[in-house]
């Protein structure tokens, strides 16, 4: 397993974005699969407009504790983008006046930015209906000076998501690395002794489940039963609701799918399984994905690709909430693991 | 043409035979659909069910086909190859109770 980002390793899909090209190019440029915005032009929804602003999604930084083999963002301790204080002041201000229901920070593991308990707290004020932090678990049992997590998430009624790949040690383990099922083990335990995930407990705690290797998650409902069977005979584990996310050809996943062999198929399953029932309620229509360094996108994979909203506000300092609604979102291919199956989103299946 | 009898990228092309006789096609597809879906038997019994029969039949598009079924319904590879041993021993028990064929024909012919 690699301990090291790509972009530490120079390589070409990254550092010269060769990702796009791929994206646009091969199987799609030949005729043997249809370009995305072909197939959601056939149901007249291209180009994509955005609908009402729900989930402003922040990524405080690209700095993890993990380097799991399937990561979009191809985070790693390695990665030095980190959200400045001055950046999350004018996060802040968009924050308080946002007509946004959900804050969702995400990473890298945004417990790692220095600042990160600063602008929780501060964020917290302003009163957001539904404040989510995505935290990998393990980041809880990385140092001494997380242990305490689970009761500042608590304090400040942080809605807690978390990445959970299988409920068996091997698959977990071989996805994440090495130790990572028994530490997320044991801060899942820590959550729920502070009360989330409790049956009756207003502390959310949802687990992210995405498929370790070049194929698509099964159904959300009958993952979620296997889940909750599983976690709570072997380990006593409670958690709310399971969002089951189709990997997205990006970053460390794409690297993965080339060098294994699996692209082509991959990209066919994706688009073998276009719902066009799912498009209307992709997250980039609801959703504004802010970077470290303040840049915004339709969404946090179009932020990996390094797509920038194709609005005259493109950065955080600039926020229009009015203008930033009257845009195209600009699509490519990876946009089909979007629209597959049941559809998949940061909050799981969208149909 | 194909310079081997199976080709992994013909399994894409599954559908097509509904082209050559639409009817049919159809049906099979609907059929086949709706055997698959949750019932009395959950997707997942069925989806290692449909892996047994794959190997008994040999067939290397449906061993191809419920492997990655497997995966995607979070089935590990300790129940996969469960599900192919009983399949071999139903396999090789049906083998082997004709046995009792041979020895009913030895013994009704020796004296």
């Amino acid at each position: 397993m690699a301990t090291k980002s790509l972009k530490a390793r120079h390589n070409a899909l990254v550092t010269d974005n060769k990702q796009l090209e791929i994206l646009e190019g091969g199987i799609f440029e030949n005729g043997e699969l249809p370009f995305f915005k072909d197939k959601i032009a056939q149901i007249g929804q291209f180009p994509l407009r955005p609908k009402k602003l729900e989930i402003l999604q922040i990524n405080v930084g690209y700095m993890c504790n993990q380097v799991c083999e399937h990561c979009h963002v191809d985070a790693g301790p390695d990665r030095k983008e980190i959200m400045t204080r001055e950046t999350m002041e004018q996060c802040l201000e968009v924050i308080r006046n946002t007509g946004a229901h959900t804050l969702d920070l995400t990473g890298g593991a945004p417990e790692m930015n220095p600042n990160f308990r600063w602008f929780v707290e501060e964020a917290a004020k302003a009163g957001i209906k539904d404040f989510i932090v995505r935290s990998n678990l393990t980041i809880i049992r990385a140092n001494k000076k997380y242990y305490d997590l689970p009761q500042f998430f608590k304090k400040h009624n942080i809605h807690v998501i978390s990445s959970m790949p299988h409920y068996t040690r091997g698959k977990t383990d071989k996805q994440r690395g090495e130790g990572v099922f028994d530490k997320s083990i044991k801060a899942l335990q820590e959550l729920n002794a502070v009360g989330y995930g409790m049956p009756d407990s207003s502390l959310r705690l949802d687990l992210v489940y995405n498929p370790s290797g070049a194929f698509l998650p099964g159904d959300q409902v009958a993952m979620e039963r296997d889940f909750k069977k599983a976690l709570i005979e072997d380990f006593e584990i409670q958690f709310h609701n399971l969002f089951a996310i189709t990997n997205l050809p990006i970053a460390r996943f794409l690297d993965y799918l080339i060098a294994s062999g699996n692209y082509e198929d991959y990209m066919y399953s994706l688009v073998d399984a276009y719902n066009p029932s799912a498009v209307a309620n992709v997250m980039c229509t609801n959703t504004i994905s802010v970077s470290w360094d303040g840049w915004l996108y339709d969404c946090d994979f179009n932020q990996m690709l390094g797509l920038k909203v194709a609005s005259k506000i493109k950065h955080i300092k600039d926020y229009n909430e009015e203008v930033l609604t009257d845009r195209n979102i600009i699509v490519s291919q990876h946009c089909f693991g979007c629209t597959a199956g049941a559809g998949s989103s940061c909050q799981g299946s969208v149909t | 043409m194909a310079d081997s009898y199976y080709d992994p990228a013909d399994l894409r092309k599954f559908g097509n035979i509904t082209e050559w006789s639409e009817e049919l096609g159809t049906k099979f597809f609907d059929y086949y659909g709706k055997v698959f879906e949750e019932g009395a038997l959950s997707a997942r019994e069925k989806s290692l069910i449909a892996l047994a029969v794959a190997h008994v039949v040999k067939c290397p598009y449906c061993i191809d086909a419920y492997t990655k079924d497997g995966l995607q319904k979070g089935i590990t590879k300790e129940e996969m190859m469960e599900a192919v041993h009983a399949g071999a021993a139903i396999e090789s028990g049906a083998t082997l109770v004709h046995g009792v064929q041979m020895m009913n024909k030895y013994n009704k012919l020796s004296m």
